[in-house]
């Protein structure tokens, strides 16, 4: 049984790392083909029907150019960035419930790797672990331009993930765990957070958009100013990491917003369908990708709505109002749950 | 004084508190950029298609023959006056007894290259020919590698003998 058990969590970890790479070579391609769209462009259509073998192609590149590590550089500590980075990215997916339990001969198997209860904490530990990357990437670099890039990226993270730990506080208050599972077992049926916490969920999506150094808060990579940002001398497979974990992040941060506030893999009417356990369990994975993918398109929806902003905004809007704002809704929240207590 | 009814008054005042938040603005770019993704790309995938060309295009450059197929250049060196990027060179030679077929007159180019990378198809050229023998077509100048390549000698200039082979360019006679 133990054996069995290990071996459920194993096969389900390799397909949630394998989901997880998948999901981020193709997002690559998919910001390509909807940048394109929203510019009235075709985007590669090359490689392939369509260009879908385009990530492929752009990985192959990846691997064939020439790895540069500069002389004045740290040498391990400019392999060791976007190692970081990449790892802090791969390691969030651990506790994301991608579906229900599944029953297979009288086993109850849950489509999640670790339950932890305090699934939620870990996230945002291992969040909070991927400036590093970012930060000794820079620093090794031994380039003011990278510095510059690094230290942007790290103060800007640091700055949002208070607001963003904020405005979660005010849901975890509301469900009174910190247990992904529960969280999302919860919003049964279309009993959804978003309902409960719109502002709350408005806080944390403009964070999400900090914490991935999306547009409009992509300061740490800006082209225009920085060269290149913290990856300004990174070339090769290297390079491709660190863009690569900016593509996971943005999976899992959508995956997470999916689950806290769109229900995960909860979907209306799942009671009133009369269907086996398994398919409902099926289904709702379905819809778990689903809201994820609405999620990342909202994400690069965005990015190729509005410009960047300059640093002192973005600094001023972390602190002055994000800040006081996730205060405020904390307060309200408490105050209302203290009231319906009542 | 209002130069143009476009013009716009331009305050500095504060932001109310809707565009303080930036969502107003922010809801509206996206409703733009949505419009957009769902309207039809401006592309046109060059190699598969082309676009419609002018009939009076000027393309690459052809050496036309006469109905005889004899070439119809004598290499009086017009062109090459006239061009205003000093792009056409051409050496001269005469006809030798029993090549009547192939040049019209007694003398004619034995070189006649034009380097297509200083070329601004301006079409003087044309205008200055007093024999009719050279002429734009709709033809693109291809893209290539190397910059030696880009200087088109007879070999790729003079249309073929053949009727199949000639090139129609009734259109810029007309014009």
């Amino acid at each position: 049984m133990d054996m069995l058990f290990l071996l459920d969590k194993t096969v389900i970890a390799f397909i949630a790392f394998a989901i997880t790479l998948l999901i981020a070579t193709y997002s690559t391609y998919a910001e390509r083909k909807i940048a394109a769209f929203m510019q009235d462009r075709v985007g590669p259509d090359r490689a392939g029907p369509f260009g879908i073998l385009q990530p492929l192609a752009d990985a192959g590149k990846f691997f064939f150019k020439e790895e540069i590590i500069p002389n004045a550089s740290d040498k391990f500590l400019f392999i060791a960035g976007p190692g970081i980075a990449m790892l802090t990215a791969l390691m969030t997916s651990v506790v994301i419930p991608w579906g229900d339990t599944l029953n297979i001969a009288g086993r109850e198997i849950s489509l999640q790797v670790s339950d932890l209860n305090i699934g939620v904490l870990y996230i945002f530990g291992v969040v909070s672990l991927g400036v590093y990357g970012i930060m000794i990437g820079g620093w090794a670099s031994n380039n003011k331009f990278a510095l510059l890039g690094a230290i942007r990226a790290s103060s800007q993270m640091i700055s949002y993930e208070l607001s963003m730990g904020l405005a979660l506080i005010a849901l975890i208050m509301m469900t009174g765990t910190l247990s992904l599972k529960e969280i999302v077992d919860q919003q049964h049926g279309m009993n959804w957070n978003i309902f409960y916490q719109p502002f709350g969920f408005l806080l944390f999506v403009v964070c999400a958009f900090a914490e991935c150094n999306r547009t409009p808060f992509d300061l740490p990579e800006c082209e225009t100013e920085l060269v290149g940002g913290y990856h300004t001398e990174y070339s090769s497979m290297k390079l491709g990491f660190f863009m690569f974990a900016e593509y996971i992040n943005m999976f899992i941060s959508s995956a997470f917003m999916a689950s806290l506030y769109f229900g995960g893999y909860n979907f209306p009417f799942m009671d009133s369908l009369g269907l086996d356990q398994n398919i409902i369990t099926i289904i709702g994975v379905f819809v778990f990708f689903l809201k994820i993918f609405a999620f990342i398109f909202l994400f690069m929806w965005i990015r190729w709505t509005l410009p960047r902003f300059r640093y002192d905004q973005l600094m001023r809007l972390g602190w002055q109002y994000m800040i006081p704002l996730a205060l405020i809704h904390l307060f309200a929240t408490g105050a209302v749950l203290l009231w319906a207590d009542k | 004084m209002q130069l143009t009814n476009r013009s716009k008054v331009v305050s500095d005042k504060n932001m109310t508190l809707a565009e303080g938040s930036y969502l107003p603005a922010v809801l509206k770019g996206m409703a733009v950029t949505l419009k957009h993704f769902f309207k039809r790309p401006a592309t046109i995938k060059y190699p598969e298609q082309t676009r419609e060309f002018s009939e009076v295009y000027r393309g690459k450059h052809v050496l036309k023959r006469d109905e005889n197929g004899a070439e119809r250049c004598t290499a009086c060196g017009l062109c090459a006056v006239s061009c205003p990027a000093e792009a056409i060179t051409m050496v001269a030679d005469e006809r030798k007894k029993g090549e009547e077929k192939l040049y019209c007159e007694e003398k004619y180019a034995a070189i006649y290259e034009i380097n297509m990378l200083r070329c601004i198809f301006c079409g003087l050229c044309e205008e200055a020919c007093p024999k009719q023998a050279i002429f734009l077509t709709k033809e693109i100048v291809p893209s290539d590698y190397d910059r030696d390549d880009f200087i088109f000698g007879k070999d790729r200039l003079v249309e073929g003998v053949d009727a199949s082979k000639r090139i129609d360019i009734t259109k810029r006679q007309d014009r």
